[in-house]
């Protein structure tokens, strides 16, 4: 549980972490020899112990957290999900994710881009280098986390495939395959599932794309294998197991907002001053703490994201 | 219990003294298994096996028993009816109990422990949230119920009122349903098969008020003349 100071909280906790870490990128780099993509290696490690590749330390260096807050356990970032294609208890995807196939895997960028392509997930990753992010995660539903992700920055993915001049949103979209995902076979959300940014919100250097937790390769009930993270919106914006990044021209659909346009908003941006229809903002609950903490504005990350809506009215567009 | 335990020399009066106490060993299995979500709670808290957010799993946990209880409870009446299970009338008012004890539950925890006993918050979610208002609205109908749950209140009431004020269960659990909807995000599969459980018994009982002769029950004299 947390005490006091957030001050305090960090060495115990981030120092044996990375003294892992460390070890776990020289072990890998010794296999590796070098400069090997994340998901190469994860093949390689596959094929050499004959196992799922979901254990796989990546490579990637440590950008240092804008908050000190205390990381949340493993066993909770990866117990407690939303995952509604497979199942929708917060502990289904975890007990039925395992039917995800997320090697091989193919990302398709398509829309308004200079570069369009269906890539293999190897060369997607290839031109990124991965840093590990540590960012809050809050959830709509009124709960919080923090998660060191280990992914890249949005924007040299876009950078790189050359949005044309009328790129204003992306869309991200989810794999949705009845055969690995259990969940699908009930019409809880108009599948697949869908999320989208505007083209600003996602060069803002916040936003990421994730392909690892905690140093490994990401869980299945997590995102496997590459998922959105955008730490200052509620956390159901971070689109997983994304199979196609779209750029369009107008605003794209967004899976919850078809569900529920009255509930949940294209921008989602964390506001404790605007509350969901049926329940108080205001508040969360840090897993594994007890009582409720303040909510901040954009999820506390406020100097890096607010300016991008200067003159908007927030409560319209929740 | 000595008394009766006192003759059980022989094998015969050992099973008379189990004829004699079966039905009171059979209340005691049923009131002990009735403890066993609290029990399983307790279990997974000792053992760190709730949920990553302990205390909504105890609050969700806690308010679907209180739910089931109370859809059970009002489906004894319906159930002894249709099938002849009379049996079952002697668990009707433990049944209640629970149902109202697991509630109990349910609201400390929310109110103690996720909201810290912080008045201004939750007068604020009371006033605010359809779900907390209502969820409010259900445990004040359930207290006069279980205030009047003894003998002793039965017959100071008197039957006839007694059993119209514990009508009110009705009420209270399909609030409690409606409580449990306002608060789902998408999947209303549970809610919505209590509420289909809870309209077939209220259904049931309005069909046989209508169709069924009164029991005979006195009229209550008018003391003043009529009309």
């Amino acid at each position: 549980m947390l005490i006091a100071k957030p001050t305090d909280i960090k060495p115990s906790e981030i120092t044996s972490r990375s003294a892992y870490l460390n070890r776990r990128r020289f072990l890998s780099t010794a296999i590796g020899a070098g400069a090997i993509g994340a998901g190469a290696l994860g093949a390689g490690l596959a094929t050499l112990s004959g196992e799922s590749a979901m254990a796989a330390p990546l490579n990637f260096t440590k950008t240092p957290p804008l908050q000190s807050d205390a990381l949340t356990p493993l066993k909770d970032v990866t117990t407690y999900n939303n995952y509604y294609e497979f199942g929708t208890d917060k502990s289904d995807p975890a007990e039925n994710a395992g039917t995800l196939k997320p090697k091989p895997w193919t990302v398709k960028v398509d829309g308004e881009v200079g570069k369009p392509a269906d890539y293999a997930l190897e060369d997607f990753l290839k031109p990124y280098a991965l840093e590990e992010r540590v960012y809050r995660h809050r959830c709509v539903e009124g709960w919080s986390m923090v998660i060191p992700w280990v992914g890249f920055p949005l924007a040299s993915l876009i950078n790189q495939v050359e949005p044309t001049s009328k790129a204003k949103f992306i869309e991200f979209t989810t794999l949705a395959d009845k055969v690995q995902m259990p969940g699908l076979r009930l019409p809880y959300l108009d599948w697949p599932y869908r999320e989208g940014l505007r083209l600003d919100e996602a060069m803002n250097p916040l936003a990421i794309l994730a392909v690892g937790l905690y140093g490994e390769d990401l869980p299945n009930q997590n995102g496997a294998p590459l998922r959105l993270v955008v730490p200052w919106k509620y956390g159901f914006k971070g689109a997983k197991s994304i199979v196609r990044i779209r750029f369009t021209e107008t605003q794209p659909q967004t899976a919850w907002n078809v569900a529920n346009a009255h509930e949940y908003g294209f921008y989602s941006n964390v506001n404790p001053e605007v509350d969901h229809p049926r329940w108080s903002q205001s508040r969360e609950r840090r897993i594994g703490e007890f009582s409720r903490r303040p909510t901040l504005m954009f999820n506390g990350y406020g100097d890096q994201v607010a300016s991008l809506y200067t003159g908007m009215d927030l409560r319209k567009n929740y | 219990m000595s008394s009766e335990m006192a003759p059980v020399q022989q094998t015969g009066s050992l099973r008379q003294w189990l004829q004699s106490a079966r039905p009171r060993l059979i209340w005691l299995a049923v009131f002990l298994i009735c403890l066993g979500p609290l029990a399983s709670l307790i279990w997974r808290f000792e053992t760190d096996q709730l949920a990553a957010d302990p205390v909504e799993d105890i609050i969700r946990t806690t308010g679907d028993w209180a739910i089931r209880f109370l859809v059970a409870g009002l489906l004894i009446t319906p159930l002894r009816r249709l099938f002849g299970w009379h049996g079952l009338a002697r668990f009707r008012r433990m049944i209640g109990l629970y149902a109202f004890f697991y509630v109990a539950l349910h609201l400390t925890t929310y109110l103690v422990v996720d909201q810290g006993l912080d008045g201004q918050a939750i007068l604020h979610d009371i006033l605010k949230r359809p779900y907390i208002t209502v969820g409010m609205a259900t445990v004040t109908l359930l207290i006069p119920l279980a205030a009047t749950s003894t003998d002793a209140m039965t017959r100071w009431l008197g039957g006839q009122r007694w059993r119209a004020l514990h009508r009110l269960v009705y009420l209270a659990a399909l609030l409690g349903v409606v409580h449990y909807y306002l608060l789902v995000k998408l999947n209303i599969t549970w809610p919505v098969i209590y509420g289909a459980i809870l309209l077939a018994g209220l259904a049931w009982r309005v069909r046989e008020a209508a169709t069924k002769p009164k029991p005979k029950r006195r009229p209550v004299r008018p003391t003043a003349p009529a009309g």
